[in-house]
């Protein structure tokens, strides 16, 4: 603790050579690379996920040493598939890159391997995915609940569960809604 | 009455757990913290947060673009400027469209200005905290001057939702620059009046020194941002290394220091307040006169003129008040450097004016993970110093 690290200049967007040496090194668990508005996303099969962010942490070529991000997305109203998809935002600081990596998790087996080997900062952020989309992590050493109370009835950030309505008291004919 | 020596034996060997809030005045918030403690050391710190927990980002999924813009003031709401800027920045980023420099700068003044605004805050309450109640009123002193300046050109002193998306809500009024100089020219050195009360102050640096200590690796592996990893070392800062907004032709240095304590987080605080007048100076030095939001049609409204003889413009008026703004679909990841750390938004777009799906990574939410590594194993009396160097801001972390 004795230095400071520096960061390195600010750097263009991130390079499909990214992609390309997870492609070499991980063949057909790389699903799909796109580039869109200056960001690359990488989605990535389920079960070597843990396997890829190792990789991505520990290579030093790539050094995505920060995990920024982790939450989930719920495309039911599109009707894709797999339901869900939970979507990781990594970043490089010594090589100042960003990535964005994704698995899909299916509504009917909704689990994920845990990264929180990789990263503990995935900790509340898993538990986070878990409290609001109901996607369970393998492996993750405290998964319960944190933002809603223990004993929550559902998911609240999937589609399907209402926004929730307040009672409105003394309108005619109106009974307050279950949520 | 006799009790059995077995008894006794074995209630001195029990821990005894405690909770700390969520109704504290040193929680900075509606935080829970369940500690077990063996005597005065913390063995085991369990954090419970939810308490202010509002369901913003589902609120999100229901409100049009530039409705979403309110709500954005209420996360972090030390910093609603600066959530306002990082919001507009991604939604921005789905048009690329070209923001007027006034528009750029005057961002950048009122972001830096905010910034003030929460370590003042920050300092203040750490401060009143650790028992130097002098500090805590004098820091809100100067934030009065702030909030000033916030509602004039708002109308609110704190939830402005002054930074749209396009660029300003409305111009910079008349009184503005005044203002903002006035500040400048006063507030270096009550800088160096809190200075003097604290950093020097044995009392101060006892309680804050070697404390809370987390290393580089540590706090990168933790998530951690802004200020505490920082002041572990790392010299990392969105403003620097990802700028948004012109930073990169802004003259500041990052205070970073190596030891990795409270006492450290402090000094890096009260080094990024005075780098922020000088951030601030150099805006207000150049601020530019002309349009204060984007020409861009799509994304901000005509100006009222131009709607009595362009039919192109009430068109545009039009749909604008009545869809909203529709970014293409896609997503996109922005983040900028709040007073907590990296603030970014994870906006899903399907098209339409409504957003699919908008996530904020809340730099508190991931940085008070910290607050268990730092805490465990030290004095139950050290816990408040913890909390107050990892600033959380509960709004922030529960959203």
């Amino acid at each position: 603790m004795t230095e400071v690290q520096e960061a390195p200049e600010p750097h263009a967007p991130e390079e499909p050579r990214v992609a390309a040496g997870l492609r070499d090194r991980f063949g057909d668990a790389v699903l799909e690379v796109t580039e869109a508005f200056g960001e690359l996303t990488v989605v990535v099969a389920r079960d070597r996920i843990v396997d890829v962010c190792t990789h991505l942490r520990d290579n030093p070529e790539l050094r995505f040493d920060l995990l920024s991000d982790l939450t989930a997305v719920d495309w039911l109203p599109m009707e894709r598939e797999p339901r869900f998809q939970v979507v990781y935002h990594l970043l490089s600081i010594p090589h100042n890159e960003r990535l964005r990596l994704k698995i899909g998790v299916d509504e009917d087996d909704p689990v994920a391997p845990s990264v929180v080997g990789v990263w503990p900062t995935a900790n509340w952020l898993e538990r986070e995915v878990y409290d609001m989309y109901g996607i369970r992590f393998a492996n993750h050493p405290d998964l319960r609940r944190i933002l809603m109370p223990d004993d929550w009835p559902t998911h609240p950030l999937r589609k399907d569960v209402p926004l929730g309505e307040e009672a409105v008291e003394f309108s005619q004919n109106v009974h307050p809604q279950e949520p | 009455m006799a009790q059995a020596p077995d008894a006794i034996g074995s209630l001195r060997d029990e821990t005894m757990i405690i909770n700390m809030g969520p109704q504290h005045p040193s929680t900075h918030g509606v935080l829970r913290l369940e500690l077990e403690l063996d005597g005065e050391l913390v063995i085991k710190c369990t954090p419970h947060i939810g308490y202010l927990h509002t369901g913003i980002e589902k609120e999100m999924e229901s409100r049009n673009y530039q409705q979403v813009v309110t709500i954005t003031d209420r996360t972090d709401y030390l910093n609603p400027l600066g959530n306002n800027l990082g919001y507009a920045l991604a939604v921005e980023k789905f048009f690329q469209c070209e923001i007027p420099e006034r528009a750029q700068v005057g961002r950048v003044l009122l972001v830096e200005l905010q910034r003030i605004s929460s370590h003042l805050v920050w300092l203040g309450t750490h401060a009143l905290d650790l028992g130097a109640m002098s500090a805590f009123l004098y820091c809100f002193r100067e934030r009065e001057m702030l909030l000033d300046i916030f509602e004039l050109c708002s109308g609110a002193r704190m939830m402005t939702s002054y930074i749209r998306v396009g660029g300003l809500a409305s111009d910079l009024p008349p009184g503005f620059e005044e203002q903002v100089q006035a500040f400048l020219d006063l507030f270096p050195s009550r800088v160096d009046d809190y200075e003097a009360l604290l950093t020097e102050n044995e009392i101060f640096m006892e309680r804050t020194q070697g404390i809370g200590i987390l290393t580089a690796p540590q706090a990168i592996a933790l998530g951690l941002t802004g200020p505490p990893l920082r002041a572990s070392g790392v010299r990392h800062d969105l403003r620097v290394s990802r700028p948004y907004s012109g930073y990169e032709t802004y003259d500041f240095n990052v205070p970073t220091r190596t030891d990795g304590d409270v006492y450290s987080r402090y000094l890096c605080r009260v080094a990024e307040m005075r780098e922020s007048i000088k951030i601030a100076q150099q805006a207000l030095n150049r601020l530019p006169k002309g349009p204060f939001r984007t020409l861009d049609r799509k994304v901000s409204l005509p100006p009222r003129e131009e709607l009595y003889s362009s039919m192109e413009s009430l068109i545009h008026h039009f749909k604008l008040v009545t869809e909203g703004i529709r970014p293409p679909a896609g997503e996109v990841y922005v983040s900028v450097e709040s007073p907590r750390g990296e603030l970014g938004y994870y906006i899903i777009s399907d098209g339409s004016g409504i957003p699919y799906k908008i996530h904020i990574r809340a730099p508190s939410f991931v940085n008070l993970q910290a607050l268990p590594p730092i805490m465990e194993g030290r004095f139950v009396a050290d816990a408040v110093a913890c909390i107050g160097s990892l600033d959380p801001v509960i709004g922030d972390v529960d959203r």
